[in-house]
């Protein structure tokens, strides 16, 4: 949502009223930009920043997810479970269908992908409920959720991978390009599309900011709350199995033990990007940014040859710098300065 | 004046960016005197205290105590010099026992442990002193508000006590609780502590007040001895207008009936009957606490309803979730404008497209955002938001213009009834004419209104047809020239009518 600010010319009111308007991600931006092309001359080549846009599909698109939770007021924990049990399940799926339809490999893919959609969508239904219906609070219910489905994951494959999927699901979700464009990229370019066109045009995404700016002032406008919570938690599980689905493809298995810093990483690209923790406010083009930003960061990192491990405190550190900023940025729209 | 001042202002401002809160105020308080500060939401009152109890500090001016200057860097720095405020808001931890919360960070000690038998006896002790008669061992959360209150009082006084600040302390007290408290004050005004009370309900005053300083815009109008004033001066000085330029003249007209409620059971509502008629103004008295918020939020949709029947334009809405109700025709002005009415942190425009796209402009699975500017122009237009505050942020909007917004919200639904659940709580007087004669424009055409207020006034002067409740029960219906402020009175404390 657009913020009041009084339009100013200085230098210090442009930056105020970027800040007010985007958050902290563009400065963070600049900076890494400017630190990692220093550290290495390879970061800021063509085909670098095309590689960085390609891996960075699969956390926009969890992020985009976890961005219709944050903006209702809650969060997910558990999109990296989803993550899992969808890729688990639709491999399982294409596995055990195989034979029985060797001739339609097309169709096994489609059930498969299904299934995993299937799962991801109960999986979303159960967090919506608990949250809605038994006013469990979100994180408790996607981290009990996360921890209930990552056991199913393992126990059905017994912390195997599951092999041996038809080829053409490779082959075309994983590695394919149509008009010279991967598809994982394409598929990503769709839906940032439906979701901005959902949160800036649709009733139901608007509905989805008032949730979050004030629940009780959005029921008394005649929304209905609590299917417009489920409905949060349902979409943010099926972008994540979208997510599982491509990952599948992209690695030729199912894995149960894919998209564990999923949680993590999207809730810190969507907070970078200004989503605010106590909801109402978020948008979906800087989401985007800020999935890019992350990725980014863990690209100049691996070039500037910075340890995974140190990596990861990297990212620890950045999403608590993030809801700092995000503590000031409000009080700031507030008025309290 | 020969009497010697305990505390006294000169000059004192306070000011944020691009407003003067407090503009060069000159107050004193003398030793066993109750002062009574006077004023709308706005006026300058709460900032006042906040100076005087250390919350706060003056941008110029000084305060002077025994008649040195001295400066207040904290509340407990106030407190060392004998000031002690009791907020509006509570400082009590709910989940903690009375005396727990009493002793607070000075609990009594054996070594290390805290001593909590010492701890229970001496905040008996302390109570009962003060005549209050509260269980030390309760738990803050399962008390009524009213002991909440005595509770923060007793909480607030330790050590030796030459000043008392009391933020309207009688706003959810009833009746009785009042005469408590007001027994209290008196015997601290006896023992020659100078009491600063801050208050809306003008008829108090007589009780207790011996001064009465008027404050407006932030700047003091006058300061007068209590038994030389009238209420029809402390209003006009504290509007800066005669109270008869407030209220519209209305043109009730009522029709047919649209609202039938019969045996309602909810929350705090016992057997409750009532009908609302089409062009008129019902008007709905009673205490805090007696149901009147409640039976209409029960009707809304907004607590659940757990008998008896509600029929709204001939369709049976019993039960129905508050979307259902709204759909329906019936809209719910809250009387909570900042927890559940408004989203703070987003401007205006935001904060009324989402009741247009819920609302008249529902049309379709899309914003119509052309549809919805258009709207969005008109409605603001009626309510006199001015262009300027559209586009703020409704955090940064005085509550006038805060409860100008929640008004046009009402106004995006094409209601025929219209439930205003305290329309003008914490509302300037200029604001409250403005929204007075929106309610009035709404009866006149035709659409069913109910005003739930604790403002007797505002009851009186807006409706044909008076409600009271007592006890979640309805005491009396009143209308024509039985309309008086004692006749309505008198069934503020009566379980059911003379009729009933």
């Amino acid at each position: 949502m657009s913020t009041a600010t009084k339009t100013s010319f200085s230098p210090l009111g442009i930056v105020r009223t970027i800040f007010l308007r985007v958050g902290v991600l563009p400065f963070l931006l600049a900076a890494a930009l400017i630190v990692f092309s220093l550290t290495s001359q390879a970061f800021l080549s063509t085909q670098n920043l095309l590689n960085v846009g390609r891996q960075s599909v699969y956390l926009i698109l969890v992020s985009l997810g976890q961005m219709l939770v944050l903006i209702s007021g809650g969060f997910d924990l558990s999109v990296g479970m989803v993550i899992a049990l969808s890729s688990v399940i639709s491999a399982m799926t294409m596995v055990a269908m195989a034979p029985m339809f060797p001739e339609a490999v097309w169709l096994v893919i489609v059930l498969g992908a299904l299934a995993g959609f299937a799962v991801a969508a109960v999986i979303g239904l159960i967090n919506g409920v608990g949250v809605a219906f038994f006013g469990v609070s979100p994180f408790i219910m996607t981290l009990g959720v996360s921890s209930a489905g990552a056991g199913v994951a393992l126990f059905l494959t017994g912390g195997v991978p599951v092999s041996d999927l038809p080829f053409e699901f490779g082959n075309l979700f994983g590695f394919g390009r149509v008009f010279d464009i991967p598809v994982p990229v394409l598929i990503a370019i769709v839906f940032i599309f439906l979701m901005w066109i959902y949160m800036a045009h649709m009733r139901n995404g608007a509905q989805i900011y008032a949730v979050g700016g004030n629940i009780k002032a959005a029921n008394l406008s005649g929304i209905d709350t609590r299917r417009t919570l489920i409905r949060v938690y349902v979409m943010c599980a099926l972008m994540a199995g979208l997510t599982g689905l491509l990952l599948t493809a992209r690695v030729e298995t199912g894995d149960a033990n894919m998209g564990s810093s999923m949680a993590l990483e999207s809730i810190a690209a969507c907070v970078i990007a200004g989503v605010s923790l106590r909801g109402g406010i978020g948008r979906v083009e800087n989401v985007v940014l800020g999935g890019f930003f992350i990725i980014l960061v863990q690209n100049g990192m691996n070039l500037a040859q910075i340890s995974s491990y140190m990596q990861m405190v990297v990212l620890g550190s950045l999403l608590i710098l993030a809801v700092v900023f995000d503590q000031m940025r409000y009080r700031m729209i507030m008025g309290l300065r | 004046m020969t009497q010697s001042s305990l505390i006294s202002t000169h000059g004192l401002s306070k000011e944020y960016p691009g407003v003067k809160a407090l503009d060069s105020v000159d107050f004193d308080l003398r030793a066993g005197e109750v002062h009574v500060l006077f004023g709308e939401n706005g006026a300058g009152k709460s900032t006042l205290i906040s100076l005087l109890a250390g919350a706060n500090t003056p941008t110029s001016g000084e305060i002077r105590m025994n008649g040195a200057p001295m400066t207040l860097e904290s509340v407990s720095e106030a407190q060392e010099r004998g000031i002690f405020t009791v907020f509006q808001e509570f400082s009590l931890i709910p989940t903690m026992s009375v005396a727990e919360n009493i002793f607070l960070g000075r609990e009594p000690k054996v070594g290390p442990l805290v001593n909590h038998r010492q701890m229970r006896r001496e905040a008996a002790r302390m109570l009962a002193e003060r005549g209050f008669d509260i269980d030390p061992t309760a738990m803050v959360a399962q008390l009524p508000r009213a002991q909440q209150q005595m509770v923060e009082i007793a909480k607030a006084f330790h050590g030796d006590v030459s000043v008392l600040i009391l933020d309207e302390p009688t706003a959810s007290l009833s009746n009785r609780e009042v005469d408590h408290l007001f027994d209290f004050v008196l015997r601290m005004k006896a023992a020659g502590i100078g009491i600063i009370y801050i208050s809306h309900r003008i008829n108090e005053f007589a009780r207790i007040a011996d001064r009465v300083t008027v404050l407006r815009d932030g700047a003091k109008i006058d300061t007068v001895a209590m038994d030389a004033t009238s209420d029809g001066e402390l209003i006009a000085m504290m509007a800066g207008r005669e109270i008869s330029d407030v209220y519209p003249a209305i043109a009730h007209n009522p029709g047919e009936v649209v609202l039938e409620v019969e045996g309602l059971e909810a929350w705090g509502v016992h057997g409750v009957d009532l009908q609302v008629r089409r062009g008129e103004i019902l008007g709905v008295a009673g205490l805090v606490g007696s149901g009147k918020s409640r039976l209409f939020r029960a009707i809304a949709g907004v607590n659940e309803t757990r008998a008896g029947r509600v029929r709204f334009q001939g369709r049976d809405i019993t039960g129905h979730n508050t979307r259902a109700v709204m759909q329906a025709g019936l809209y719910y002005l809250t009387s909570d404008r900042k927890t559940e009415g408004l989203i703070l942190p987003a401007p205006a425009t935001d904060n009324l497209a989402i009741d247009l796209m819920m609302g008249i402009c529902a049309n379709g699975p899309f914003q119509r955002h052309r549809a919805i500017n258009r709207e969005m122009g008109r409605i603001f237009d009626h309510v006199e938001l001015h262009q300027h505050y559209r586009n703020r942020t409704i955090a940064q909007l005085s509550g006038g213009n805060q409860q100008k917004v929640l008004f046009a919200k009402s106004f995006c639904h094409g209601s025929e009834l219209y439930i205003l659940d305290e329309p003008t709580v914490g509302v300037d007087m200029g604001t409250r004419a403005a929204l007075y004669r929106l309610i009035a424009e709404l009866a006149e055409a035709g659409k069913a209104v109910v005003v739930i207020s604790s403002d007797l006034p505002e009851v009186m002067n807006l409706a044909n047809r008076v409600v009271v409740m007592a006890n979640g029960h309805v005491s009396a219906e009143l209308s024509g020239d039985r309309i008086t402020e004692t006749e309505v009175l008198k069934y503020f404390f009566q379980e059911t009518g003379a009729d009933a």
